[in-house]
Formats: C-alpha cells, structure tokens, sequence
C-alpha cells in the first residue's frame, strides 16, 4: 500500500472502500459511492479554483493596464472574488417577460455542467483520474456540445433579439472552431495511439509540442476561440450586441455564465497541458503521483497566464475575421498537417529518436515558413491601394505631409 | 439489485418519459429539448452496457451537430414560439407507422439468437475502439460502405455549397 505523502486521493479512497466494505456495503454500491464523492470533491476543487482565477486575472490584466487591481479587501485584494460572490448571491434573480422559463433557467446550470463534466477525464496524476475512459479526447469534444446547447437555450428562452443574434453567433463561432481544434487533437492521437488521455500523457517521452509545434499554436488558438476568450470574445461584445447570449441574465444565473466562462478557460487548458505539455509528467512523478499533480497544475497554469496576456494586450477580432481565419487557414493547414505529419512519422518512427524529433520539427518549421508566405502574398494583394480621394488640406506645400493624395502620407 | 441495474431503470424511465414529452409538447423548441434528453438519456444506457465509445458518439454526432441543426431550423420556421395544437391531422397515421415498425423490431429482437446469451463482462484489455477502427478500413470488413458514406457526405457538401454560393453577375 502506497504511503499517504506520496499519493494522498489513492490512500483516502482505498481507505474509504475499506471502510464501506468493513460496513458490510456492497462492492457495486461502494463503487457508486466512491465516483459519487469524487464527483462532488472535484466539483467544489474545481468551483473554488474559479476564486482564485478571478483574482489573478483581475490583478494581471490591472497591472498590464498599468492600474493596480483589487487592492483594499484583504492583503492585495485576495479577498476581493469572495466579496463579489457573497455580493451576487443577494442580487434579484428577474424573469424577462416572454421568456420561456425551462430553457432560460436550466441555460446556466448546463453552462457551468459542460465546463465540469470535461474534469471527470482528465489524468491528474499516474494514479488520480476520474472515469478511466478509453475515448477521452472524442469525451471532451462531445462535452464541448452541450456548452453550445447551453448557450442556445440562453439566447433562445431569454426572449430578446440581442440575446438570439449573440446566441447564433457564438454557436456559428463555436462549431467552425471545434473543427481545427479536434483535427489539430488527432495529432497526439496519432503519435500516442490512442484515446485514452493517460495513455496519450504517458506516450510524451518528447513533449508533444516539440514533436508538432503548429498544430499545438492551433489548439491552443482554437480553444481560446471555443471559450470564447478575447481576442475572439465576439460572443459578449459590449459594442456590438450589448452583452450577447447572457444580456437578460442577472444575479446568480449571471454569476453562472461567468464563472462557466473562467472555469472553461482554466479547463481548455488543462486539456493543452494534458495533450501537448506532458501531461503529469515530470522528474518523481511515476514514483511521487502528488508530485504529478503539481506539475500538471504549473504547467496549466502557464497556458491560462498565456491566455490571460491575449486578453490583455490583442484587440478582438471582428467576426468575418474570425470565420477567415478559421476556414480559410486553420482548416486546411490542420488537415494538411495531419495528412504530412502521419506520413513522416510512420517513416522516421523506426529511426532513432533524436532524428524523428528533428525531422518533425523541420516539417512543422516548414509548414510555418510557406503558411507565413502564403498568407504576407495574400495581405499584400489585399492591401494594395487602388485609388484614394483626394482630401482637401489646409497647406498642401506642406514639407512634412507632401503627397499626391494630401496629408499624411 | 445491484446498482447497475438502478441506473439502468433510471436513466430508461427518464428516456422514454422524455420521448413521450417530445411528442406530446405543445411547442416545437420544447419538443427539441425533450428529444435532447431523450438522447442524453440513450447515452447513459450505452455507458451501462461499457459502450464509451458509442456513448460518446451519442453525444458528439446527435446532440452535438443533429440536436443544434434541429434547433436552427426550428429557429428558422416561422410559428416556432407559438404553442401548438398537439396533433396534427397525419398524427394518427404516423403512430400507426410507429406501432408496427416497434412490434416488428421487437419480434427481430426476440427472435435473435444473441438476445438470449447472457452479457459477459469485458476484459480491461478489450479495446473496441481498435476493433471499430481496423473494420472501418479492412476490405474484408466496413471499408467499402464507409468510402460510399464518405462519398455521400461530400456530395452534401458540394450540395450546399452549390446553393449557397454567390454568383456573380446575376445582380439580386
């Protein structure tokens, strides 16, 4: 039996089944048992995580605005989340009229169900995982559709245009990028050959990121635009559609869609780290599975702070935009990728792997280079002025602005 | 009785309840919802029977493209927040249909010899994932209907883009 310091939930969970089964509880219902507190303990670890999210990147996107951030509840603002939550729980919950009260109401809870139902798979440690499926990954892309069925019901029980237009929106957003986001997710898939996300985690002797760059910078693009994060947040556009699907939400049910929104991002990537980054893996982390847990949490959380930067420094994209980009270069390049990369790693695979490492490196070198070309030739084409209105200036003989088309130039 | 068979019973009884909800809603959008359940509700059924991978499947192909192109078009037709009267006039004709394609289906069922053997669990190296796959591109196995549905579906694609294509030239 394993020590408690070296896998402290193997231990309390062995110890719980020893415990109901010394009850005398049948092993079929111990196991219900068993997957039902688990459930409920990453539920609340993953909720309470939120707490914690909300602060930092409240204080990271301050400190980029060069403002300081919560700084007065509690020593540099920690308890600032804790405040807003007790804050949004004696908030008015207000029913629009019109509104169809079943889907309005059950939008939230299966906003937030989606983003968590995605914890149950993932490999938090050599031993620690919750339903031990063989088709994890194709598991996360299918939760990925009740988020988008959530925000359906949002849009449509909330009775208002502003609501449906952001609805359709996000859900147009959501579907185009779930499609380079699974393409550029059967890479790992491939090298690791499976769907088991343990087994897929174990397989990256050589991180997967190193063996295929550009789709890892795809997934991790997609997912941003799948949670819906800037600088593809379209789907709550201030400026635009007032506030998108969640215009008519207040409250608590508010609170749900915000809180759905920060957890998906910390879980999309937890997913990153888990396909691309290694996974638990690490130096101890075989023999001390709670050493795993850490770095599995580092390195997630250097995706999230990654994401937190896009927030604060890109501007949003308009959504033609972000259709081109999806379709016209994600798309073909992920299928592209796909097809290259299977080929060469089926011919460099009996090679040693130094070599395979290298040869997949120069092929996603490669890709990027002519992807860079393509895409410069096209903005050129683009931009190329054609004619320009002559402007009136004040002074045309002006030194400094001398052009054909007046002022600057 | 075991706890399988409890979530068993649960997760059918919250299946066909929402299958009748379905049919018998008053609006279209609620009548979409309850199929969602419905089909949530098979997905728990193949997670019973250590189908994970159809379970998914469920999920990813029916509730995640069919379920929201069902509500897109429901979105799309004109008397979608109208509630409606229960029955429309082939309403009868089509639970006649019904009727006898279930009966029919039953009788194949019972009558099949699988449905008498008794479940065996499956070994923890059983991988039906690699079984499906290695069918769906032996010639012996799935790969020619695959080709042929692959076909069809590039043929729907085309389709759509056909129609919604923007000529030129032929100003609206």
């Amino acid at each position: 039996m394993t020590a408690f310091w070296q896998d402290p939930i193997t231990f309390l969970r062995l110890w719980l089944e020893g415990l109901l089964l010394s009850w005398g509880v049948p092993a079929s219902w111990v196991l219900v048992i068993r997957f039902a507190v688990g459930a409920l303990l990453l539920a609340t670890a993953a909720l309470l995580l939120v707490i914690l999210q909300l602060w930092l990147e409240r204080k990271l996107i301050g400190r980029i605005q060069d403002r300081l951030g919560p700084n007065r509840v509690g020593p540099w603002g920690l308890l600032q989340p804790i405040a807003d939550v007790l804050k949004i729980f004696t908030k008015e919950h207000i029913t629009p009229a019109g509104a169809d009260r079943v889907p309005f109401n059950l939008a939230p809870v299966l906003s937030v169900a989606a983003a968590l139902m995605v914890w149950a798979v993932i490999p938090f440690s050599a031993t620690v995982m919750g339903a031990d499926l063989n088709v994890g990954i194709l598991y996360l892309l299918a939760v990925g559709a009740l988020g988008e069925l959530a925000i359906i019901l949002a849009g449509w029980g909330s009775n208002n245009k502003y609501a449906l237009l952001g609805a359709l929106r996000t859900v147009a957003q959501l579907i185009s990028y779930s499609v380079p986001m699974t393409l550029s997710a059967l890479v790992p898939v491939m090298f690791s050959g499976s769907l088991h996300l343990n087994v897929i985690t174990q397989a990256q002797e050589v991180w997967f990121v190193v063996l295929a760059p550009v789709p890892a910078l795809i997934f991790l693009t997609a997912s941003v635009a799948e949670v819906g994060r800037a600088p593809f947040d379209l789907p709550e556009a201030e400026s635009e559609l007032v506030a998108g699907y969640s215009v008519e939400y207040s409250g608590l049910k508010f609170g749900f869609f915000y809180v759905a929104e920060f957890l998906k991002a910390f879980t999309v990537s937890l997913i990153f780290a888990v396909l691309f980054l290694g996974g638990w893996r690490g130096p101890g982390a075989e023999a001390y599975p709670v050493l795993g847990f850490v770095y599995l949490m580092l390195k997630s959380g250097a995706v999230y702070l990654l994401m937190i930067l896009f927030r604060g420094t890109l501007p949003r994209f308009r959504i033609d935009q972000v259709m081109d980009l999806n379709w016209k270069v994600f798309t073909p390049l992920a299928l592209i990728l796909l097809m290259v990369i299977a080929l060469a790693d089926y011919f460099l695979r009996g090679t040693f792997p130094f070599v395979r490492v290298l040869g997949l490196l120069g092929i996603n070198g490669l890709a990027y280079v002519v992807l860079d070309r393509l895409l410069s030739s096209r903005e050129r084409l683009r931009r190329r002025p054609v004619a320009q209105p002559v402007r009136p200036v004040a002074r045309p003989e002006n030194l400094i602005t001398s052009s054909d088309a007046g002022g600057q130039a | 009785m075991s706890a399988l068979q409890w979530v068993f019973i649960i997760a059918s009884l919250i299946t066909v309840g929402a299958a009748v909800m379905m049919v018998a809603s008053h609006r279209m959008m609620h009548a979409a919802l309850w199929l969602a359940v419905a089909l949530l509700g098979v997905a728990v059924i193949f997670v019973t029977l250590e189908a994970s991978f159809f379970a998914v499947v469920q999920l990813l192909v029916y509730i995640g493209a069919i379920l929201i192109l069902i509500v897109f078009a429901i979105m799309l037709t004109q008397r979608s927040t109208e509630a409606g009267s229960r029955l429309n006039s082939l309403a009868w004709g089509a639970a006649g249909v019904a009727g006898v394609i279930w009966t029919a289906l039953t009788y194949v069922f019972i009558r099949w010899v699988v449905s008498g053997t008794p479940m065996q669990e499956l070994g923890a190296s059983f991988d039906d994932v690699v079984l499906l796959g290695k069918a769906l591109v032996d010639a012996e196995g799935f790969a020619v209907p695959f080709e042929v549905a692959s076909v069809l579906l590039l043929a729907a694609l085309i389709g759509a883009v056909y129609i919604a294509f923007e000529r030129k030239g032929e100003g609206s």
